[in-house]
Order: C-alpha cells, then sequence, then structure tokens
C-alpha cells in the first residue's frame, strides 16, 4: 500500500504480545552466511532496519486496551474470538490479534471496550463491516458477491455424483 | 456421455483462463470507506495544536462543505500532499483535519515546516474517529457536505491531478 508507513514487525511498543515477538522481520531474516564479515552485515542490516521505521512510526505509547486483556476472563474470551476473525487494514493478511501495527492496537482496544460496555461480538463485527465493508471480517457470509463460492462445490458434488451414477449404471 | 466431457473440459480451462486473467489483473489493495453518503458519526476531538480549535462532528454539519484531511506528522505522504492542501485552501475549499496518533509538539513543528491550511486539528490519540469513519490509513481527504454526510474519499497522498477532483466533489456536495 502506498500510505503504508507502519508494518507489524517494526513496532517499537515496548509491551508485545509473546506470539508476535518471534515474528520480528530481523530476526526472521537471519541469511544462514556464518562467520565476522556476516556478522558485521547483519548488525548493519539491523541496524538500518531498526532506524528506517523510526522516520515513519508515531510516537505515542498503544491504546488502553490494545495489549491489555480484559477483566473479566469471559469477555476477554469473546473479544479474542473476534479479533481473530477480524482483519488489520494495515496488514491486510493478519488479524486484528496478530498484528503489532498501531492501528490493529486501536481496533482492538474498540473490540474490548465495546464488549466491556456490553455489546454482542457480532454488533461490533456488524459496526466495522458497516464502515469498512465485508472485507474487514474474515467470517464467511454468503451474499450477493459471495454465494458462488458456496454455489460451485454443491455443483460440482452434484455433477460428479450424476457421472457417478451413469457410469455405475453402464458398468452393470 | 461426449457432451458431459466436453462441459466439463470447457468447466475446467474456463476456470483456469478466469484465473490467468485475475492474476494479471492490478490490486486494489485500499479498503475503501463503506461510509460514503452516511452522516459522520457523533464525536469531539480536543485541539492538536494551540493555535487552532478541536474538531467535534457538529463543526461538520454547519451548512458549509468541508474537506476533512486525516493526516499525522510521522507520516510521509502527508508532508508530500503539503502543497497540494495549500493550493485547495486557495481555491476556497474549508479544510479541517484529524491528526492520528500525534503528539502537540509533533504536529506543531509539521504544520511550521510544511504549512497549515487547516482551519480546525482534532486530536485522535487512539484512531477512534479514523475508524469511525472507515478511515485504513494516512493521509485521507473526505469531503463532508453541509449536513454532516460523508460524499467522496480520497485515499493516499494528494496528487497534481487530484485537485481539481476534490474541488469538483467539493463543488458537487454543494460548496
Amino acid at each position: 500500500m502506498m500510505f503504508t508507513d507502519r508494518h507489524p514487525g517494526e513496532s517499537r511498543d515496548p509491551v508485545r504480545p509473546a506470539r508476535a515477538r518471534g515474528r520480528s522481520p530481523v530476526r526472521h531474516e537471519v541469511p544462514a552466511f556464518a562467520g565476522m564479515t556476516g556478522l558485521v552485515l547483519l548488525l548493519a542490516v539491523s541496524l538500518f532496519a531498526a532506524w528506517l521505521p523510526a522516520a515513519a512510526q508515531d510516537s505515542l505509547p498503544p491504546a488502553p486496551y490494545a495489549y491489555q486483556q480484559l477483566e473479566d476472563p469471559a469477555l476477554e474470551a469473546e473479544a479474542q474470538e473476534l479479533m481473530q476473525t477480524l482483519r488489520c487494514l494495515k496488514c491486510q493478511s493478519q488479524s486484528i490479534a496478530d498484528s503489532d501495527a498501531p492501528m490493529a492496537g486501536d481496533m482492538r482496544h474498540q473490540v474490548r471496550t465495546r464488549i466491556a460496555a456490553g455489546e454482542d461480538p457480532e454488533a461490533v463485527r456488524a459496526w466495522l463491516v458497516e464502515r469498512y465493508g465485508d472485507y474487514v471480517s474474515y467470517k464467511p457470509t454468503v451474499s450477493a458477491t459471495t454465494w458462488p463460492l458456496f454455489a460451485v462445490p454443491a455443483v460440482l458434488v452434484l455433477l460428479a455424483l450424476v457421472v457417478l451414477r451413469r457410469r455405475l449404471r453402464r458398468a452393470r | 456421455m461426449s457432451w458431459l466431457r466436453w462441459i466439463l473440459l470447457a468447466l475446467v480451462f474456463g476456470g483456469l483462463g478466469l484465473f490467468a486473467w485475475q492474476l494479471t489483473q492490478p490490486k486494489d489493495e485500499f479498503v475503501h470507506s463503506a461510509m460514503i453518503g452516511e452522516p459522520i458519526p457523533a464525536f469531539e476531538l480536543p485541539p492538536a495544536v494551540a493555535d487552532r480549535p478541536g474538531l467535534a462532528s457538529r463543526d461538520l454539519a454547519d451548512g458549509r462543505p468541508k474537506l476533512l484531511n486525516v493526516f499525522a506528522s510521522w507520516c510521509v505522504p502527508c508532508a508530500a500532499e503539503a502543497p497540494q492542501l495549500a493550493r485547495l485552501e486557495a481555491s476556497g475549499a474549508n479544510i479541517v483535519a484529524v491528526a492520528i496518533r500525534d503528539r502537540p509538539e509533533d504536529v506543531a513543528r509539521f504544520l511550521a515546516q510544511y504549512g497549515n491550511p487547516f482551519s480546525r486539528i482534532g486530536k485522535d490519540d487512539i484512531s477512534a474517529v479514523q475508524l469511525s469513519i472507515g478511515s485504513s490509513g494516512v493521509p485521507e481527504t473526505f469531503v463532508i457536505d453541509g449536513r454532516g454526510v460523508i460524499r467522496y474519499q480520497h485515499i493516499g497522498d494528494i496528487r497534481d491531478g487530484d485537485v481539481a477532483v476534490l474541488l469538483e466533489e467539493l463543488r458537487k456536495a454543494g460548496a
């Protein structure tokens, strides 16, 4: 995306979920070469990578409920389940539960505070879909554009049954 | 039997052709707001800098159409669109802004460096207003009509050619 300034791995937030911590691009893309030269090069690249996003990264702390779980475990479980199925708008193949993008943190804050205020998880999903369209939700729904996804497999199964029946009848 | 085989073959190759065609099509990476045509949700933001008032939804329903610019001092394309925003202001556009996840001193420095075309700037530290209007990044520019209804969304920095488009959208919104 042209206006993307932030990236999940580039977050400088001090508090990060443990599973996201291992995903830092610097740590993941460790080249296979060994030796001193490699190490120096790696260090240089890491330093550059660490400096680069700093210029295009906001300096505010995360929203209160971006990394803070809800006090009520039942509500937190509801929020978690919902967050797993909402798309991060910055890093569009991740859910907001997976992403360290500040905007994903702000979305988690919205989800948690709304659920803590007694909103139904599906109402929170609907609130986001109302703003961003179906794309923001990973939960499959049948709509005017998605019905072929559900219809095609059914048609193929029917077709296979027809073919099978004809062949069996012929073999008899 | 043979007609069924031909139909299946046509389906398979039709499907493959569809995949091949779709693969060559550029993907629209932008998430467009679904709030076009909807009234702007109620909000009230404190000022982001000392010399401009904050921004509330009622300021957007005062009878005059406006541009609503969603920006941040830490966003590089936001600096790139500054000359175009200045031209829009010079052309008579009333531009209000929401500063996303920004510190007052950073916003002030940014505006001192690139110019301040904004009549109001609200401070949105948790992207609440941004999320409420279906904006998925910075910068974005919305056209809001005099009744506070969202009329148009421009995603990304405003380039030279976009200035005329935004002025036309403002005119359509009743400016």
